[in-house]
Parts: structure tokens; C-alpha cells; sequence
């Protein structure tokens, strides 16, 4: 079998502003019901991409927010908690963030007010999808690409496939399985919670993975 | 002369690099223009003086134009910058004219027919009336217009609605507007003066030479004197940690000769330090970048104590210095520090003051910050990151509108 290359590609984000800005749960959950998905999207991915040396928390902007801004300990961890990686499309994870915020509201008769200035700013991530040279036709080049593409690379095919358009595999695991027949290697892949690494954790736990195969397989070059 | 691309490459990494190299080749041969009010001193000027060099090695055809304007406009174009920083101004109809007439010379006097057309600041936001068909406007706004006086902001916002596009600094900046608006921070530049790599004896030569004590634990805020940077709260803050701590607090700001408002705050300083000769208050010449690089690098906490701040690209200085910062939550700051991941932000004296004990105490702490920070600064506010914001800025006035946008 012919195995066709794997063309890695990026993704690239430019932050738009929407205007809309919440100081309470209650604005909180009326714009995360009304905004678009892709709002929804840069908000519980972008702290992945853009705060390296953080993770695992703060996972999400939102838990970032009703964690330190309002003070609500519970909530923020509740909705830290929200398993990101098993929701198949963005609508889902709304639905799941707005059912969190819901349940507690209802607990609670008061709302905290964020003081001046820290109000929650709803923003909007304009993705940039475009190919990079890298490619790989071979498990071991496959590790070689994964240690020099960007985490925007890394990012793209793990999360950006999978959650935005809507496929229900990583790009990654279909490749290695489909094109490879590297079943175990694409399972392990799967099985990832990316979402508890830092990019560059994750790289370097994709590149355990492989070097696993190749060491046992004896094909590592 | 500027450095080229490539020489970002050891901070970034390679991949990064070649990710904008991949934008600038889809917009290669297109024309875009800068505009702005000066060509020397000040941010706007100093971000693109690096940029523009970038921008043509990437093969975009950038030029850079500066407005003119006599000592009536400017007097009337910074009182609509403070007007949009909140400040108690208002402008007059002769204002007005002359903003208008100044704007009317400069249309007779620049051509403004490029591809893109990126006008900076208030200024010469009037330039729009000019535009080709066609051709895209972007309006870079600096200012924090978080709280703008209305009269002013109802002024410009009707010149403003007729960009294609506005970019903010920070989020709490953006207005309620018809067009695009989108967050692009400001960036240093890790081979400029001001940041690149010292030389241990380099930076202590500076520090001795100034009446610093190497061997002993130094606390640094670095900015004009400015009441609205609150040097007078940093020397209480550091009095109360004096009575725990033993260390020196260093006030270094440019020179506030042009500024009668900062040469009355750098006198307050020098009172209030009074006989205390482990505060030195110093002010250097706005050329000194080495001086100021060193001496963010022999500090052990560097506060920005800003009770109002634009985007505070201080903090983005020192946190690339790997130092643990503690800064006050206002303006493009927060976006700069996530409280106890990479620095610490605080809103009184009093908790200045702890966290100032706290670090100086818990030196691990203290150094894991200022690493988290510095990863934080890598991979948000580098020249590179700017760089491809704008080029993806760029690429987006040909899609305006679309959320995800595929460049085969």
C-alpha cells in the first residue's frame, strides 16, 4: 500500500472584537447563548495556544473569569471541568457551558458584580487555514515534522478539524490509521486529552507515542 | 540597520518564520501605506521603523508617510488624545477647523492610492475623506478609548465608521462601531537596544554607576513621571516592605524636561524619598535603552504600579527578562500578566507592598513567574507576533466578514 503524504497545515487567528462585554453570570449566559460559534471556540481554545506555560489550568478563558474576576470558586471549577475533548461541534459545547452556568444560577439569589474594568470581553477568533511545506509519507518522518511544525500546526489538526469542521476523528489518527495502518500509534493519538498539555507538552507526548512504535517496530532510521 | 527576518528565528523558532514568510508570499507586490504624525519618538514611530523594513523583505510594496501640521493642530490634536483618554477636554469650533484644515493641506499634499492604506492615531484620521475605490482603510487606534469624553469620541466616530477596519490594543478599548474591529497588541523588539541580551559586567557597570548596590535585592519601576504611573504609591508601598526587607527601590523614568506636569511628579518623587538612601529616584535621557535594559535585568521584582495605563509595554520588557513583575490590572496590563501564572496584579499600595515581600521572600516563586512571563511575552508580544497579526489584518480586508478563511 501506497501511503499518501501527510500535509501538515496551520492555523493562524486574528482576534476580532465584538463589542459584547458581560460584569455578571446572567450577561454572561445571555451572549454566550446569542454569540456566534466561533466566539465559543476562542474562548475555550485560545488560552492553548497563547499561554504555553500555564496549562493545565486555567483551561478556559470563562473558568479564567468566574474564577478570578467574580470569585465564584465553584462554578470556575465546574466549568474548568467541562470535558472539552467529547463534544463533536461547537454547538454542543455551548449548549453544555450555558447548562453549567444555568444549573449553578440557579443555586445562587445574588449575583457578583465584576469590578470596573474586568468585565468579561466576548472576542472572535478569524481563522487563517493555510498549507505549510511540511510533509511526511513515513512514521519516522512524521516524527520529524511533529518536532518542527508550530504549535499553530499542532493545534490545527488536533483540535481546529475536529471541533470546527466537524469531523469526528483527529486528523493525526485518520491518517496514521487509514494511510499508515498504524493502528495503536493513531489510538494512542485519540485517546489524548489535549486539552491537559501545553503545546509543547503535547508535542513532545506525540512524539513518545511514535518513538514507541518506531523503537519496537526496529524502523526507526 | 534593521535586523531581517530571519535573525528572530533563535527567539520564535523557525517554523514561525516561515509561517509569515507563507503570508507574505500571498500578499507579495500588494501596496499599503502607512500614515502617521511623526517620524522620530514615540511608539507609533518606533514599532514602524522595525516594521516597515519587514514588511518590504516579505516583498509587500510598504511605504510610510508622515502628515504635516503647525503648532495649532498639534496643540488641538493632543487635546483630542486626551479628550479620548478621559480627560475633562473640550474642543472648540476653531479646534475643529483647524483639525479640518490641516486635514484638507495633507489631502492636497499626499498621495493615498495604495493597495491598503493603515492610518494611525487620531491625527490624520481624517485622511479617509480621500479614499480610492477599491482601496482598504484600517484605522490603528493607541489610545485607551475605554472611557473617552463623549463630545470628542462623537466627533470622530463618524471619520472612524468610514474605515474598513479599526484595530485596538486591548479588548475594553474597542467601541460599539459598524466596521471590523480587531486586537492587535503592540509588540518589543528582543533585538532592540532596549531588550536584547547584556553581558553581566555590561549591566553591573551601569547599576554601580548609578549608585546601586549590586549585592542587595533591587525593586524597579520603570516610566515617565507620571501621577497616573503612581511613583508616590510605590514609595509607600516600598516603605512597608522596607520595615521586613532589606533592599532598594529604584524610580527610572526619561527626562521630564518638555513636561512641566512630570518635572513637578519627579520633584514629589525626590521629596518624598527624602534622606532615604535606598530610594533613588533617576531620570535618563529618552536615548538611554541600554541603561534602562540593564537595569530591568539587575532588578529582582520590577513593579508598573499604573493606576491608568495605555498597553504598558514595560511589563512586556521585564517579563522578557524572565523578572517576576507586579503591576497594576488596568489597561492592555492583565493581557500581559494572568495573576500568579506570569507576574502578579494588584489595585493598592498596601498589596503592592505584600506582594512585594511575598516574592522577594519566595525567590522560586519569584523566578517561575518571571519564566512563565517571559514564555508569555515568546509567544504574544515579540516584533514577529505584530508582524503577522498585520499580514493577517491584511489578508482579511479580502474577506471581511468571514470567520474561516482557507489560503490554498
Amino acid at each position: 500500500m501506497t501511503a499518501s503524504p501527510f500535509r501538515f497545515w496551520t492555523r493562524l487567528t486574528l482576534t476580532r472584537l465584538t463589542g459584547r462585554r458581560a460584569a455578571d453570570l446572567a450577561e454572561l449566559t445571555e451572549h454566550l447563548r446569542t454569540v456566534p460559534a466561533s466566539v465559543i471556540f476562542h474562548h475555550t481554545h485560545h488560552f492553548l495556544v497563547q499561554h504555553q506555560h500555564l496549562s493545565p489550568e486555567p483551561p478556559n478563558d470563562l473558568a479564567f473569569w468566574v474564577t478570578n474576576v467574580l470569585q465564584e470558586d465553584q462554578l470556575g471549577e465546574q466549568l474548568a471541568a467541562i470535558d472539552t475533548v467529547q463534544f463533536a461541534s461547537l454547538e454542543d459545547l455551548r449548549d453544555r457551558v450555558v447548562g453549567v452556568i444555568d444549573g449553578y444560577l440557579e443555586t445562587r439569589r445574588e449575583l457578583r458584580t465584576a469590578p470596573p474594568g474586568e468585565e468579561f470581553h466576548f472576542m472572535d477568533a478569524i481563522s487563517f487555514v493555510l498549507p505549510t511545506a511540511h510533509q511526511a509519507r513515513t512514521l519516522a518522518e512524521f516524527a520529524q515534522q511533529i518536532r518542527q511544525v508550530t504549535h499553530g500546526a499542532i493545534s490545527y489538526h488536533l483540535f481546529e478539524a475536529r471541533l470546527r469542521v466537524g469531523s469526528d476523528d483527529n486528523d493525526f489518527s485518520r491518517w496514521l490509521e487509514r494511510d499508515l495502518g498504524e493502528r495503536e500509534v493513531a489510538a494512542g493519538v485519540r485517546k489524548l486529552d489535549p486539552y491537559t498539555y501545553t503545546m509543547e507538552g503535547l508535542r513532545q507526548r506525540l512524539l513518545r507515542l511514535i518513538e514507541t512504535r518506531l523503537g519496537t517496530s526496529g524502523s526507526r532510521p | 540597520m534593521t535586523a531581517g527576518l530571519d535573525a528572530y528565528a533563535p527567539f520564535v523558532g523557525r517554523a514561525t518564520i516561515e509561517e509569515i514568510r507563507l503570508l507574505g508570499d500571498r500578499l507579495r507586490g500588494r501596496r499599503v501605506q502607512h500614515v502617521n504624525s511623526t517620524a522620530v519618538g514615540g511608539g507609533v514611530a518606533e514599532i514602524l521603523n522595525r516594521l516597515v523594513p519587514l514588511l518590504l523583505e516579505l516583498g509587500i510594496n510598504t511605504r510610510w508617510d508622515v502628515i504635516r501640521g503647525g503648532d495649532e493642530f498639534y496643540a488641538v490634536t493632543k487635546s483630542i488624545h486626551n479628550a479620548l483618554h478621559g480627560r475633562p477636554v473640550t474642543l472648540s469650533e476653531h479646534d475643529i477647523a483647524v483639525y479640518r484644515e490641516t486635514t484638507e493641506q495633507n489631502l492636497r499634499n499626499l498621495a493615498l492610492s495604495d493597495d491598503i492604506v493603515f492610518i494611525h492615531d487620531p491625527q490624520p484620521a481624517g485622511l479617509v475623506a480621500a479614499r480610492a475605490p477599491g482601496s482598504r482603510w484600517i484605522w490603528r487606534c493607541h489610545i485607551d478609548l475605554s472611557a473617552p469624553v463623549a463630545s470628542v469620541w462623537e466627533f470622530l466616530r463618524p471619520t472612524v465608521e468610514r474605515y474598513d477596519a479599526a484595530v485596538f490594543s486591548a479588548p475594553q478599548f474597542s467601541r460599539t462601531l459598524p466596521i471590523d474591529q480587531v486586537l492587535i497588541a503592540p509588540s518589543i523588539d528582543p533585538l532592540a537596544d532596549k531588550n536584547r541580551e547584556l553581558d553581566a559586567r555590561t549591566v553591573e557597570s551601569i547599576v554601580t554607576r548609578l549608585g546601586l548596590d549590586p549585592s542587595r535585592p533591587l525593586v524597579t519601576q520603570v516610566s515617565r513621571f507620571d501621577r497616573l504611573k503612581d511613583p508616590l504609591g510605590v514609595i509607600e508601598a516600598f516603605r512597608l516592605v522596607k520595615k521586613y526587607n532589606d533592599c532598594q527601590l529604584l524610580l527610572v523614568g526619561g527626562s521630564a524636561t518638555d513636561d512641566p506636569e512630570g518635572q513637578a511628579v519627579l520633584t514629589e518623587c525626590r521629596d518624598r524619598a527624602a534622606d532615604d538612601r535606598d530610594i533613588h529616584v533617576v531620570e535618563l535621557p529618552p536615548t538611554a535603552n541600554v541603561e534602562i535594559n540593564a537595569l530591568q535585568r539587575a532588578s529582582t521584582v520590577v513593579l508598573q504600579k499604573s493606576l491608568r495605563e495605555g498597553f504598558g509595554l514595560t511589563v512586556a520588557e521585564a517579563l522578557w527578562k524572565a523578572k517576576p513583575v507586579i503591576a497594576g490590572a488596568v489597561g492592555g496590563i492583565p493581557l500581559q500578566i494572568t495573576h500568579k501564572y506570569s507576574g502578579v496584579l494588584t489595585h493598592t499600595i498596601e498589596g503592592t507592598a505584600y506582594w512585594i515581600k511575598q516574592l522577594l521572600n519566595a525567590p522560586d516563586f519569584a523566578r517561575r513567574l518571571g519564566e512563565n512571563g517571559r514564555e508569555h511575552v515568546r509567544h504574544n508580544f515579540l516584533l514577529t507576533r505584530h508582524l503577522r497579526d498585520y499580514l493577517l489584518l491584511f489578508l482579511y480586508l479580502g474577506h471581511l466578514g468571514e470567520s474561516v478563511i482557507t489560503l490554498d
